[in-house]
Formats: structure tokens, C-alpha cells, sequence
């Protein structure tokens, strides 16, 4: 099988990829940049010469930090969605938006206990935009799953579908909502690598920036199709897997040691 | 054989207005709980992340369910050529349009965004079952309005066999539609087995009979009508044979689960550890849908009584309607096993822990205001359609 | 906004003429900058929008729309056309100086769609005002993050940049 097995894609299709990696990596005055988005504009938009991709290193995620979770709410703007007035711990905890969230687990053989984040982990073959009957659920060129919530129904078929119970309904108003990242009632939606960090040139997603800025490094994001990126070295050098391979959907996201 | 003489449910008694103002009453409730749970957001429900359907997706897939059954009786009468159910074939595809009708309002008022149904009917996603499913509907309530046409009106009467035909294989294609939605889900263990799809089909044969029994037995009596012993028979009998049928899919469903070893989880789940749910199929499934009422239909001392039949029919679509939620609700409960081998200590979101669901007032009213969308359109079918043959006396000559 | 272009177009289509003649009518009895322009907005001090005003009342659905699909599959943020662009530019303040809504009563989004009857669900989820610096929430788009730029137009600030000069240098850019 080819195209399912647990191999990343690592075609050597380096060039658009660098590009646009060039242009992340001039960290310039704003009237440099300004250029700089523009030059870009030839190129125009998202490319499947990138596949965008995080290796999470399970040995360095601490237990009781929570700097990744922390740093997505305030990026994203999830915690805008605050608890309705009468709704319950209970009730609260099961219906408030999580796009990244801390498990931890404890092997029942070894007792060996790790912590991890989880989140969409931006499948290559994603059984939610399988089963979007609008086509809301999509996949972008450079791999990022996103729904576009302009066509979103709200039927939670995609919920249904994800093994890894990523995505998060929106089960009331949402007021304030952050300009690059529009939000609101009756949607899906689920992590989606910082799309807005990344269209704006950014190689890192917030909950990497946080995890670093902890000291934990646990969090590493890039570019999966870059022979010469940091992930596409780490990956060289240390056993890492997806969670339940078995479903063969090429996760975006993978593990050491769980 | 006696001419039939099919006529509209004309009757100005307060039975059938009265009847019609109740179920209008129950659908504007519906409809006021629809409004309520879009306005404050699915919060007020017993709906969350962990549980993303909930009472209203049972509701609506029982009646989507039991409306291709209940064109059943239609297709027994013109694809098998049973003499004794081809008078009753109008009335039952209207039935099933009916159900339909209902089990659809359900569905698309629980959406997160209603509002949008232009963008669901335009916005297609080939791939996804419920697209197809989305076609699928559309399309029965085409077929099998043609199908009453072709009934009704005798210029086009001879295309009625055909017609008949296409409406049977599009309504078993919509029940296994109906049924992949849960059978393609890979990732949750209850649904990932494709036994699903023929198994809502049985299903549909026993609830849409049952409803199809209970409805045939409320309009006579609604219009004061004549319904003959030895239809009723037959109807009943079928109804038993639909009853174990469905017994025997669900021990091979839950048969071929158990061969399964990495299943054994669910099934215990379902089976006997899973708090409300085994209740549910062991007393709700088991004996109140499909024991008791196979006693009732097959036990002499009543076999003539209509009220009998009657209750017997009302187990069957309890029993039914607590299989849909096992099925529905307990699948989502169940945790999924993201992490084989290991236990989860902590998570905020409910990994590895089975989730819990309450359903709340609103949902609940929902999803009995489909029910009552249903009736009133065929309530109101009846009355404007020739769909009821005046007299369903017995034939005199034996033609069985 | 689907349905809202939708139903514009059954509306145009239903009464061809009938609407645009209301509408520059209206262009033409009034200054563009009175009963137009909310007054107290920044739209109310440019000279003219990113489009003739009269194309932009017509089509900015289009153009919205042709934005959206722009930024949403291919990632192209900065777009001319975008929403946050609209909001940025023409949102009105309140006597305390605070913005308000630009979908609130007999404002500038509110106005139009209120006489054209068509609904206006774009607000339940983009933000009804101008990014606020310093409020809470908006660190997001202002933080740590150097690579802004793509989203200048969409309204974001820079901690570099003052919100004046931001404006201009965008007011710059839509000339060029
Ligand atoms: S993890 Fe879930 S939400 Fe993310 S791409 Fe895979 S199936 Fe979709
Ligand atoms: S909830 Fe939205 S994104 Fe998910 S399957 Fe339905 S329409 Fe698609």
C-alpha cells in the first residue's frame, strides 16, 4: 500500500516550499515586509509543494504545563467563548471548544506514565472531509485541515468521523471574535496549524512559540516536504509514530514514544 | 372480488379536528423548542462535544427509518403482486412520505445552522454519505409521489408496476444510505461493521409495519370506516415475522462483534456494564420491542383483538426507537481507543472516559414534533387524496 | 453571506432595475459623504473606497465573496477586498469614543441590508469592530508575531506602527 503505508511524504519538491520559507525568514522592518508580501503575491497562496506537519516529543512534555493549550486559546481566540450563564461544570467542560488538549496516560503494562498534547492531527486521508456533505470540511494544498465556515451546516457528521475527536462544535454566541480568526454559533471547527501565522509568513504555530518559550521544546512544526527542515531531520533521527496507525490516514502529527 | 372504491377522508367530526389541532399544538411546540435551542446555541441541550447527536438524530432516524418501511405494504401489493395489500398501497406510500417528512424536519432544525439549507441542498461533497443521502431523500419523495399518482390516476396507471419497482430499490437504497451513515464511520468501534446497512433495512420493514398498522387502525376509526379481520391478520403476522428478523440481525451483529476480539469492549459496553444503555437493549429492545409484542401477535387469546394489535404495534416502535438510541447514543458514549495499552489519567476532554448524556425537554420535544409533523401530513393527505379505500371488509372469495 | 448574495440575487433579478434605481437615485441626490459614509468613521475622511463607491454598492458582495474563497482555500490574506477592510474603515464611534457595531441598528452595514430586507449573517462570526489595540483577545494579532504583514489590510495593528500610520501606509497601498 504504497501511498498508506507510515512513511511522511518526503518528495523533494523543495523549491516553491523554500520560497515561501524565504519569505517567512526575512524578519525585517514592516516597510521591508510590506515588499516582501507583495513579491509574494506571485506566487499567490498555499502550495502542495509544502506539507505543513509537527513531531511532538512525548519525553520532553511536562506534566503540569499547560503553555501550548494556554497560548492557543489566546491565538486563536477560543477562550472568547466564555461559559453561558446557568450551564454547568459538567455541561461546560463537555460542550467549551478545545483544539489542543493535555492527556495524560499511564501504560498499563509499564506504568510509564506521559503526557502529550492532542489535536487534529491534519491527516492526509481525513475521514471528516470524507464525510462533510457541504465540502466544508476541506484540505488545503499545503495539508492543513480547515473547515470553511461559510459553508458549514453545523451537522457534526465530521465529529462523528474523527478518530481523534479533534474537532469541537460551538454550542452558543460567540461576541468579540479576534479579525483573523472569525468564530461563531452553530459551527465546527478544530485546530488548524495557526492558518493565519502561516499565511502571514510564520513558521511556527503559537503552541510551538509557547513550548519553546517554556523551555520544554516538546512542540516541533514544519515543513514535512523539506528535505533540509527541522522536522524533516528529526524525523531521520528518532522513532516516532502516528496514533492509530492502524486507520492509515498519514497523520500530519506524529509522537515519540507514546 | 368486490369494486373498490377508494374516497378522501372526509369526515367533519370533532374526532379528526380535534385530532388535527392536537398535532398542531405538538408541532408548534416542536417548533418553539427548535427556535429556542437556535437561539441560545446547542448549549441548551444535553449535546456536547463528546455527544455530538443526541435525542433529536434518534428521533429523525427512526422516522427516516420507518417511512421506507412503510412503503413496504405498497411494494408487497405491485413488486409481489399480494392482492390482499394493493388497496392499502396508496395510503402507505402517503404514510411514508409522511414519515419522512417528519424525520427530515428533525434532522434539519438540529443543525447547528438551519439557516442554510440553500447551502446543504446546493453544496454537494460526492464523497460523504450524507450528501448522497441528502439526493436520496429528494428523491423518494419524488418516486414515491409519482407512485401515488400513478395509483390514484388511471391514465397513468399503466406505468404503475414500474414505478413501483423504482420506488422499492430506491427505498431500500435509502435505508442502506440511512444505515452507512453510521456503517463508513472507521473510527468509533459500535459503528465500524457493515451489517449495519441490511440491518436498518429489517429494521425498516418491522417499525414502518408498525406504523403503518397504527395508522391504518387510527384513520378507519377517524372515519368511522369498515377494516376487515383478515387484512388485519395478515398485517399482524407480517409484523411478527419482521419482529424476529430483526431479533436474528442483532444477534448476528453482535455475534460477529464478539468474534471480533478488539470489540469485546463495546459489546460488554452495550451488553452488560454500560449503565443505562444494556438496560435499554436487554429491557427496551429485547423484551418491550420484540418479546412481548411476539407474544401478543402470536398468542391466540388475542390474535383478534384490534386493541391488541394496536399495542403490540406501539411496543414494537418503543422497542425500535430504543434500539436507534443504543445505537445512536451508546456508539458515542463508548470511548474511542485512541491510546491501546494504556489508561488515561487525565484528559479535559473526556478521552478514554465514557461520556455522558442527558437529553434535555427541548430536544425530546423536537423529536415528538416530527412524530406529529408526520401524522398531520398524513392526516391531511388522507383528507385531500383518494388514498383510503371506502370499505376494507373482507373479500368473500379467498384470495390470499 | 451566501444566502444573503442569493437572495440580492433573486431580488435583482426579480425587479431588474427597479433596485439599482433606487439605489442611484440615491447617488445621486446625496454627496457621498452624507447619509453614505456612517459620519465619525474612517471611511467618512478617505477619499474613496477601494472601489467607485457606486461599484461597491452594487457588487461588494462579489467582491467579498471572490476575497473569501481567496483567503479561506488558497491562503491569500492580503486581499483588498476582505471583510475586516469594510469594518476597519467603516465603523463608527459612539460619544465615548468606543467603535459600535457595524452591524447595529442604522449602521453602515445595518442600514443598507435593512432597507433591501437582506439578512446579514456575516456578524455571527466575524467581528463587528475595528481591532481593538490593547483590548483583550487582540494580542493575537498584534504579539509576538513579526510576520504581521499579510494581514495589514485585514486590519491588524502593529506594535511598530501606530494605528494612524497604519492607516495610512494602508490608505498608500489601496492607491497604488
Ligand atoms: S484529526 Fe480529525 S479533524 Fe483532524 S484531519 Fe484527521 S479526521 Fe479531520
Ligand atoms: S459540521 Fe460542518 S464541517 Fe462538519 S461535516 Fe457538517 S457541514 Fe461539514
Amino acid at each position: 500500500m504504497g501511498k498508506h503505508d507510515d512513511q511522511l511524504d518526503m518528495k523533494r519538491r523543495e523549491f516553491i516550499g523554500k520560497t515561501v520559507l524565504a519569505a517567512g525568514a526575512a524578519t525585517v522592518a514592516p516597510g521591508i515586509l510590506l515588499t516582501v508580501a507583495r513579491a509574494a503575491n506571485e506566487t499567490r497562496g498555499v502550495t502542495s509543494a509544502v506539507r505543513w506537519g509537527m513531531l511532538i516529543d512525548t519525553n520532553k512534555c511536562a506534566d503540569d504545563c499547560t503553555a501550548c493549550v494556554d497560548a492557543c486559546n489566546k491565538e486563536n481566540g477560543i477562550d472568547l467563548v466564555q461559559r453561558p450563564e446557568g450551564a454547568s461544570d459538567a455541561d461546560w467542560n463537555a460542550q467549551r471548544p478545545q483544539w489542543i488538549r493535555k492527556v495524560k496516560l499511564r501504560d498499563m503494562a509499564t506504568q510509564v506514565v506521559t503526557t502529550l498534547p492532542m489535536m487534529c492531527q491534519h491527516c492526509e486521508y481525513p475521514p471528516c472531509v470524507d464525510v462533510c456533505p457541504t465540502g466544508a470540511s476541506f484540505k488545503r494544498a499545503d495539508g492543513i485541515v480547515m473547515v470553511d465556515r461559510h459553508i458549514c451546516i453545523g451537522c457534526r457528521y465530521c465529529m462523528m468521523a474523527c478518530p481523534y475527536k479533534a474537532r469541537s462544535f460551538i454550542h452558543q454566541n460567540v461576541e468579540n471574535q479576534l479579525v483573523a480568526v472569525p468564530r461563531g454559533k452553530g459551527c465546527v471547527e478544530s485546530c488548524n496549524f495557526c492558518v493565519q501565522r502561516i499565511d502571514a509568513g510564520n513558521t511556527t504555530t503559537a503552541c510551538q512559540e509557547a513550548c519553546d518559550k517554556a523551555g520544554h521544546k516538546a512542540i516541533l512544526f514544519g515543513d514535512l516536504k523539506d528535505p533540509e527542515s527541522e522536522i524533516t531531520r528529526a524525523f531521520k533521527t528518532h522513532n516516532s509514530r502516528q496514533i492509530r496507525a492502524e486507520l492509515k490516514l498519514n497523520t500530519g502529527v506524529r509522537y515519540i514514544d507514546v | 372480488m368486490k369494486k373498490l372504491h377508494y374516497s378522501e377522508l372526509w369526515c367533519s367530526s370533532p374526532r379528526y379536528w380535534g385530532g388535527l389541532a392536537l398535532l398542531a399544538f405538538i408541532i408548534a411546540l416542536g417548533l418553539g423548542s427548535a427556535y429556542y435551542m437556535e437561539h441560545h446555541g446547542h448549549w441548551v441541550t444535553g449535546m456536547s462535544n463528546q455527544v455530538v447527536w443526541g435525542l433529536p438524530h434518534v428521533f429523525a432516524i427512526f422516522l427516516i427509518v420507518a417511512a421506507s418501511g412503510a412503503l413496504n405494504v405498497a411494494s408487497i401489493g405491485s413488486v409481489f403482486g399480494g392482492p390482499m395489500y394493493k388497496p392499502l398501497g396508496r395510503f402507505s406510500a402517503l404514510l411514508a412520505i409522511g414519515l419522512l417528512a417528519g424525520g427530515l424536519v428533525v434532522l434539519l432544525l438540529d443543525l447547528g445552522r438551519p439557516d442554510r439549507l440553500i447551502v446543504a441542498m446546493t453544496k454537494y461533497n460526492f464523497k460523504s454519505i450524507f450528501a448522497w443521502n441528502i439526493l436520496l431523500y429528494t428523491g423518494f419523495f419524488a418516486i414515491v409521489g409519482v407512485y401515488i399518482w400513478t395509483m390514484i390516476d388511471r391514465t397513468v396507471n399503466k406505468h404503475y408496476k414500474m414505478v413501483g419497482f423504482a420506488a422499492f430499490f430506491w427505498r431500500l437504497a435509502l435505508t442502506t444510505g440511512t444505515g452507512s451513515i453510521f456503517g463508513f464511520l472507521v473510527a468509533r468501534e459500535a459503528y465500524d461493521t457493515a451489517i449495519l446497512a441490511p440491518m436498518f433495512i429489517i429494521m425498516s420493514f418491522s417499525f414502518g409495519l408498525a406504523f403503518f398498522i397504527l395508522a391504518l387502525i387510527s384513520a378507519y376509526w377517524w372515519a368511522g370506516r369498515q377494516l376487515g379481520e383478515l387484512r388485519l391478520t395478515k398485517l399482524k403476522n407480517l409484523l411478527g415475522v419482521f419482529i424476529g428478523a430483526v431479533l436474528y440481525f442483532t444477534l448476528v451483529y453482535h455475534l460477529t462483534n464478539l468474534y471480533i476480539t478488539a470489540k469485546h469492549g463495546v459489546e460488554a459496553f452495550v451488553l452488560l456494564n454500560g449503565g443505562i444503555y444494556p438496560v435499554m437493549f436487554w429491557l427496551g429492545q429485547i423484551l418491550i420491542g420484540s418479546i412481548i409484542p411476539l407474544f401478543l401477535i402470536y398468542s391466540p387469546a388475542f390474535s383478534k383483538s384490534r386493541f391488541v394489535i394496536s399495542v403490540a404495534s406501539v411496543l414494537v416502535l418503543i422497542g425500535g426507537f430504543f434500539q436507534v438510541y443504543v445505537i445512536v447514543i451508546g456508539g458515542q458514549a463508548y470511548p474511542m481507543s485512541l491510546f491501546p495499552g494504556k489508561e488515561v489519567l487525565e484528559s479535559s476532554f473526556y478521552d478514554g472516559v465514557v461520556a455522558s448524556y442527558v437529553p434535555t425537554l427541548p430536544e425530546a420535544m423536537l423529536g415528538i414534533g416530527g412524530i406529529a409533523v408526520a401524522m398531520a401530513l398524513v392526516a391531511i393527505g388522507s383528507r385531500m387524496l383518494k388514498v383510503l379505500p371506502e370499505s376494507l371488509e373482507d373479500p368473500e372469495d379467498e384470495c390470499a | 453571506m451566501r444566502s444573503s448574495t442569493g437572495i440580492k440575487r433573486i431580488i435583482t433579478g426579480l425587479i431588474p432595475g427597479g433596485l439599482l434605481a433606487v439605489l442611484s437615485m440615491g447617488v445621486m441626490s446625496e454627496p457621498a459623504t452624507v447619509g453614505v459614509v456612517t459620519p465619525g468613521s474612517k471611511a467618512a475622511s478617505s477619499e474613496a473606497c477601494v472601489a467607485p463607491t457606486e461599484e461597491m454598492r452594487r457588487n461588494h458582495m462579489d467582491y467579498l465573496k471572490h476575497d473569501r474563497i481567496e483567503v479561506v482555500y488558497k491562503g491569500i490574506r492580503d486581499t483588498e477586498f476582505g471583510l475586516s477592510s469594510c469594518v476597519e474603515c467603516h465603523a463608527a464611534k459612539d460619544d465615548k469614543g468606543g467603535y459600535l457595531p457595524i452591524n447595529g441598528k442604522g449602521q453602515f452595514c445595518d442600514s443598507c441590508h435593512e432597507y433591501v430586507a437582506v439578512s446579514l449573517p456575516c456578524f455571527q462570526c466575524h467581528r463587528k469592530t475595528p481591532a481593538e489595540q490593547g483590548a483583550s483577545g487582540d494580542s493575537a494579532m498584534t504579539g509576538s508575531n513579526p510576520h504581521r504583514l499579510g494581514l495589514l489590510q485585514s486590519g491588524g495593528g502593529q506594535l511598530t506602527l501606530s494605528a494612524d500610520e497604519l492607516r495610512r501606509l494602508h490608505v498608500m497601498t489601496l492607491e497604488k
